[in-house]
């Protein structure tokens, strides 16, 4: 027993036991070191070459500070234009989803039968990892001139939208859905059934017992699925290239001033506008409670 | 719970239609890859099995596939020893700056995807002078697939408790050991879940891709796009797209009978 006790392993194993700090810190190390000097370095040094600017000559960026890149990016209308476009297409598309998971996720959370319940968790799950770009493919061709929505529509005397913001915010809103079910679909779990039959008792028509019960209790959860919904339309660019026609957002400037411009600082002083949004956002949310429904 | 009768039908009326529009398009794609006609009119006058024999042999796609299966295989073991060592951290001790430190976890896929792109690309390029290759887009995946190791582990310890474990080192079994036979084989399915979806993210992955991916390079989401509006191969994107929805399925069933805890976050 005595050479057990005292091997180099169980010495090792006895001294960690002892120093949980020292535990801690190296599980910690790795990821920290990962994400914290890496991801974090990252972030930091993009912003700091949003304040550089490229050479008109050569291409080279050239490390001087300056204001310029974001006088540039608050002074041209068209700059204007395509941040009011991005982030109203982000609020819509984040109402639009929050508006249609709120019914799928009531029905599921509430009345079907635990075993419904986990099919059609399964259900709306599967095609959230259906690959993103298949995803608006698919709309690129139901939308088109001959596809399935003139098809549907033409005997209504209706077309299909075609390809522009409407098209980016229909696209866009299909992408997200199920990122504002799940979250939605988890708060209602939680939601006490006698809360909503106290509020009926004590004769609250139903959409008070909505305004004054469900929706408060679940507010934190609409708001989680909205922060994916919100910063991940915020970043696109490749569903308005799609199906956006010629509108751009704020991800087509940044990704045109990567590659074809040669405008690394631009892009990154536009990059810093949903940044900076989404930033403002959490901290918002924070105090909802959202931040530990993700 | 009480409520009218009209209200649940219009409740579960609204749950049909919406999985209904969701479905939808995805099953247009599976369809009109069997379409015989090349502009893919609707509706489809015959079907072919022609495209699929040709994709099958198209080199671009092939080459495409094989780039991503490394890059997601790469990704997803430094997801899950980083995840790992991240949930064990987090979900057993008490420490300053551990709310910060969860945040930090989320980030990289709570920002939009464009930032962590541009901010990874510019990292690599400017600050540390490494040329984008496959190893760079290893790097940028794994830093988002974390989350998703992460979220798996620490589900599955919040349920285990650390009984069995003080239990294990009561009886005398030293750290490594109980590691071993005790917790291991408790979290394997979580880990295995995990991992398959951080597989299914990286795979699925496209705007940091093409920040971080070096040229000649293709993923299969890039070879789509880099096709997509290439009207000759219109029959073979919509066949790579009908595979990738059917094989899309795949990690999320396993995933689901592995582990119950994936259930609740968004895209997490």
């Amino acid at each position: 027993m005595t050479t057990t006790l005292e091997s180099p392993r169980r010495k090792a194993s006895a001294f960690l036991y002892r120093k949980p700090r020292l535990r801690l810190g190296l599980l910690l190390s790795a990821p920290a070191l990962w994400l914290g000097l890496a991801y974090l370095g990252a972030l930091a040094a993009l912003f700091v070459t949003a304040f550089w600017h490229t050479d008109v000559f050569t291409g080279q960026v050239v490390t001087e500070w300056s204001l310029d890149n974001f006088a540039m990016l608050f002074s041209d209308a068209v700059y204007r234009t395509i941040t009011f476009r991005t982030v109203g297409i982000a609020a819509l598309v984040t109402v639009i989803t929050a508006v249609l998971a709120f019914p799928m996720a009531f029905y599921m959370a509430k009345f079907a039968s635990p075993r419904a319940r986990r099919l059609l968790v399964i259900a709306v799950m599967t095609p959230l990892w259906a690959s993103y770009l298949v995803k608006a493919y698919a709309w690129r061709s139901m939308l088109s001139g001959n596809g399935v929505l003139h098809w549907l529509l033409n005997p209504f005397g209706l077309d299909t939208p075609g390809y522009g913001v409407l098209a980016t915010v229909i696209t866009l809103s299909y992408l997200w859905l199920p990122y504002m079910i799940l979250p939605i679909y988890a708060g209602l779990e939680r939601l006490p059934n006698s809360l909503v039959d106290a509020s009926g008792d004590l004769g609250a028509r139903p959409f008070r017992t909505f305004r004054s019960v469900v929706l408060p209790v679940t507010f934190p959860a609409v708001v989680a699925g909205s922060i994916f919904t919100f910063s991940l339309s915020l970043g696109d660019y490749i569903a308005v290239k799609i199906v956006g026609g010629t509108s751009q957002m704020l991800g087509n400037v940044v990704y045109d001033n990567i590659g074809a411009a040669n405008n690394l600082p631009f892009a990154a002083t536009v990059a810093t506008v949903p940044v900076v949004i989404m930033l403002a956002y959490l901290a918002a949310v924070r105090r909802t409670g959202a931040l530990d429904n993700l | 719970m009480r409520l009218s009768r009209t209200t649940k039908y219009l409740l579960l009326a609204a749950l049909v239609l919406g999985l209904a529009v969701i479905y939808f398009p995805l099953l247009v794609v599976l369809l009109n890859s069997f379409n015989a006609d090349t502009t893919f009119g609707w509706p489809p006058s015959s079907f072919t099995l022609e495209w699929w024999g040709r994709a099958a042999e198209n080199e671009g796609a092939l080459n495409a596939l094989g780039t991503s299966v490394q890059a997601g295989l790469a990704a997803t073991a430094i997801a899950l020893v980083l995840g790992t060592m991240a949930a064990f951290a987090l979900q057993k001790y008490r420490f300053f700056g551990r709310n910060q430190v969860s945040l930090l976890i989320i980030l990289p896929i709570a920002l939009p995807g464009i930032v962590t792109g541009i901010a990874l690309n510019n990292a690599f390029r400017t600050i540390l002078g490494i040329d984008l290759g496959l190893f760079t887009a290893i790097v940028a995946h794994a830093t988002f697939c974390i989350v998703v190791v992460f979220n798996n582990v620490v589900a599955r310890l919040r349920r285990m408790g650390g009984n069995l474990e003080e239990a294990s080192m009561d009886l005398g079994a030293d750290g490594l050991t109980t590691f071993r036979l005790v917790t291991f084989p408790m979290l394997r399915s979580a880990l295995l879940a995990g991992g398959l979806l951080a597989f299914a993210l990286s795979f699925d992955e496209i705007i940091v891709t093409t920040f971080t991916l070096g040229t000649g390079l293709e993923t299969l989401p890039i070879w789509i796009l880099n096709n997509l509006f290439r009207p000759n191969q219109a029959p073979i994107v919509n066949v790579v797209a009908a595979v990738l929805i059917l094989a899309s399925t795949i990690p999320v069933y396993l995933a689901q009978r592995l582990s119950g805890d994936t259930t609740s976050g968004g895209r997490l």
